[in-house]
């Protein structure tokens, strides 16, 4: 005996139906550490208001949380800090990599500073701007509901085939010739240190 | 104003001066630093030190020694400021620490170690303020480069399905 549905209830996956409810029920993890934080508060105050996507609470445990949010640039000192933190929140999660600096370490090439968090963590979603709006996080945001619907698995199957670092290669063909030649120094090989240096400057890369 | 020649009467001739701009500035052998800078505070009443850094001279014309060391110091009565320069030289640059004049000196003297591997003897915490523990160069430096030696790359990936 056929049994119709009633009008009020409708059939769908569960994989559909999870990514639904945790699309609409994102809760960001702020890890700001420079100016993207004061857009990333903008972005949450009133005047844009988070809360219309549903991703406005901000919880400072990264327990609590499914959507880290990287504002700022991360030094050496704070990557084991974020690596942590990543790890610490359940699945679940996603990564918003937000601003030049987190994206890419911006003008910050020196010594100290990440070129990039995607070197160190999984990032997906990236957000250009120093710093972005609020409009281009909102975008972000919008953007990383969509993927988590039309990707979204119930058990997060989804996430095991992304087994690759995502990062560009640790280091440029200039910075890994530098630590070469420092080695080098190091050894007390200054003949070969100054050759080398020599040429470089000979042939214009210096 | 403490004179150039009351110092000299009592620390010798190797204290030279010198003016740029309005800062006046006292040049003294590391040997003589200390007591210059004790004296400098029960005598003169120099009771604050407002900075201290340190200068790598690397390359620098005209320069005789590797590293400069700055104390700026400041009369807190009379607003009288003075600055107080040494030098100090590799392989194993140290100076006497003035935490025990001015506690204030604590963590400067830890950044110019963190920064420039100047050794401060006889001070209570000389760590690495600044740079993580492990970090083994000293950065400001002028012969470190600025994008370094590949510390900033020398952490664990973490993929996604690894975590």
């Amino acid at each position: 005996m056929a049994v119709g549905l009633p009008e009020n209830i409708f059939m769908t996956k569960l994989d559909a139906a999870a990514s639904w409810a945790r699309s609409n029920s994102l809760w960001p993890m702020p890890f700001a550490t420079a100016c993207c934080g004061i857009e990333l508060m903008a972005t949450a105050a009133s005047r844009h208001d988070l809360a219309r996507f549903g991703a406005e609470v901000m919880r400072f445990s990264p327990r609590q949380c499914d959507l880290l949010i990287v504002a700022g640039r991360v030094v050496m000192k704070m990557l084991p800090v974020l690596q942590r933190i990543w790890l610490q929140m359940p699945e679940p999660k996603w990564c918003i990599s937000m601003g030049a600096c987190a994206c890419s370490g911006g003008v910050f090439d020196t010594y100290a500073v990440v070129q990039g968090v995607d070197r160190f963590i999984p990032v997906d979603m990236y957000v250009p701007g120093c710093p972005p709006r609020p409009e281009q996080l909102l975008a972000a945001v919008i953007e990383m509901q969509a993927k988590v619907r039309r990707t979204g698995t119930v058990m997060g199957k989804e996430f095991l085939a992304r087994d690759t670092p995502m990062g560009p290669e640790p280091f440029e063909s200039e910075e890994r010739y530098r630590i070469q030649e420092a080695n080098l120094v190091q050894l007390g090989n200054f003949s070969a240190a100054a050759t080398s240096a020599g040429s470089r400057g000979a042939n214009g890369h210096g | 104003m403490v004179e150039l020649e009351t110092l000299q009467q009592k620390f010798g001739s190797s204290l030279t001066e010198s003016m740029f701009r309005d800062n006046r500035r006292v040049d003294v052998p590391a040997s003589q630093l200390f007591d210059l800078l004790s004296c400098l505070k029960s005598e003169h009443c120099f009771d604050m030190l407002v900075d201290m850094t340190a200068v790598d001279y690397l390359e620098y014309e005209g320069a005789a020694d590797r590293f400069g060391v700055v104390y700026l110091l400041l009369n807190v009565t009379t607003g009288e400021r003075l600055i107080v320069r040494t030098a100090v030289n590799l392989p194993n640059p140290a100076l006497p620490s003035v935490y025990s004049l001015w506690r204030g000196a604590n963590w400067m003297e830890r950044e110019v170690y963190d920064m420039f591997g100047i050794v401060f003897n006889g001070h209570p915490d000389l760590r690495r303020i600044l740079m993580p523990e492990e970090f083994a160069a000293f950065p400001l430096r002028k012969d470190y480069p600025l994008k370094g030696r590949g510390e900033r790359h020398n952490f664990p990936v973490i993929t996604r399905s690894g975590s």
